[in-house]
């Protein structure tokens, strides 16, 4: 069913995301920015789960929110290649996550207008906390590009090394033309234009600029994943499979 | 049920506290929406204040475990929408939360206008430092008071 895989490739991203960033708890460079990253962490994990218990229920084969998440394997996850990529240093791990919160604010701002109430319901309390992540990401994005000469280039690099890894996100097939057609899924054109406008912005204060390179690496949406996702996955899922049915 | 019983549960329900800021309850802070009452059957509506708030299941269980105790087959639904808003929380809960030592949420209204200043929760200066806006729990922010130098956290607008 279609509402099923929208439902999954965004239940994905929120999931992979936050097990990317909960790798970080007690790793971070400061106190508060230890607590920020579990905090961040938990609420695209809180989204995960409540798009997934949905897109169980509209399954309607019995898969609950566990079996949706720790269950299926790395050709069966559908979020887009960004967020799978390793947190590297401090600005890659920044650099990802502010490509994520630009595009996830503008989604969710669409998704609270959905014709699907349940979705948009859980869209317009995510929209909230994404205003905070983006606000976060966006201080550090700018802080790191306006300091010194060695954040100015690392946050360079971080931005060069996720920037091939965006267009995923974008990516409309079949299924979201569905959709929106009958006013369930966001239009990906318009949060695109959003996102390039908050990343234009916030690059330009902090004296930043995107690659030339024009490679993009697609294919998340439908299973296609770069080396790393296996990997988290066979970490994330270990204790589920292990233990099939576990509750924790 | 008597209506006098009835109303004593819905008392109970309300009065549940948020565990991880014990001097609140479900009622004040806008997270219980509704006590429905059908024969036997009790339905009772939550509402999360973040999508992540590992509060919410205990104190659904706990909402679940008072309706039982009334008799009832009791049902706890969690709704999305309408989203939750720091502007449902109480006057009391507010004056609650800043005797705690946190500062309340300033209201935000319907329309877009500049918030109130924020004042600290110990000598009311203004004279404030924001630390990080993700503090102890999801719903906080850490700031700094610069006139009395303590830390607090604020309950953030959302």
């Amino acid at each position: 069913m279609s509402i099923v895989t929208y439902l999954l490739r965004i239940a994905d991203d929120n999931m992979v995301v936050g097990q990317r960033l909960s790798e970080l708890i007690s790793r971070m460079p400061e106190l508060e920015l230890d607590i920020a990253v579990a905090n961040i962490a938990l609420d695209h994990i809180g989204q995960a789960r409540h798009l997934y218990a949905y897109a169980g229920e509209q399954e309607g084969v019995g898969r609950d929110e566990d079996a949706l998440a720790m269950a299926r394997n790395e050709r069966q996850y559908l979020n887009a290649v960004l967020v799978e990529q390793p947190n590297g240093d401090f600005a890659h791990t920044m650099a990802r996550q502010f490509f994520f919160d630009a595009y996830q604010v503008p989604l969710y701002e669409a998704l609270s207008g959905s014709a699907d109430s349940t979705l948009a319901g859980i869209a317009a309390k995510a929209v909230k906390e994404a205003r905070y992540h983006r606000d976060h990401s966006s201080a550090w994005i700018a802080r790191l590009g306006g300091g010194t000469e060695e954040s100015h280039q690392r946050m360079q690099a971080g931005i060069g090394a996720m920037w091939p890894f965006t267009a995923d996100l974008f990516v409309a097939d079949g299924i979201d033309e569905e959709l929106a057609a009958i006013g369930v899924a966001a239009d990906l054109v318009g949060v695109r234009q959003a996102f390039e406008g908050h990343v234009n912005d916030t690059f330009a204060s902090a004296g930043l600029s995107l690659p030339e390179d024009p490679y993009q690496r697609l294919g998340g949406r439908d299973g296609f994943h770069t080396e790393h996702l296996g990997h988290l996955l066979a970490e994330m899922q270990r204790l589920y499979l292990a233990h099939p049915g576990a509750q924790w | 049920m008597s209506d006098l019983n009835l109303d004593r549960l819905r008392q109970q329900l309300g009065e549940v506290a948020d565990p991880e800021i014990p001097v609140v309850s479900i009622a004040d802070l806008g997270v219980l929406r509704a006590v429905e009452v059908h024969g036997d059957q009790l339905t009772i509506t939550i509402t999360p204040t973040y999508s992540g708030c590992p509060a919410m299941e205990h104190i659904a269980d706990r909402v679940k475990m008072i309706g039982e105790s009334h008799g009832f087959a009791t049902t706890v639904n969690t709704v999305f929408e309408p989203a939750w808003t720091s502007d449902w929380m109480t006057e009391t809960a507010r004056q609650a939360l800043e005797q705690y030592g946190i500062a309340p949420p300033r209201t935000i209204g319907e329309v877009a206008v500049e918030l109130a200043p924020l004042r600290c929760p110990r000598c009311h200066s203004p004279n404030l430092a924001k630390i990080t806006d993700f503090g102890s729990t999801a719903c906080k922010a850490l700031y700094r008071c610069e006139s009395c130098l303590e830390p607090f956290d604020h309950f953030k607008e959302i």
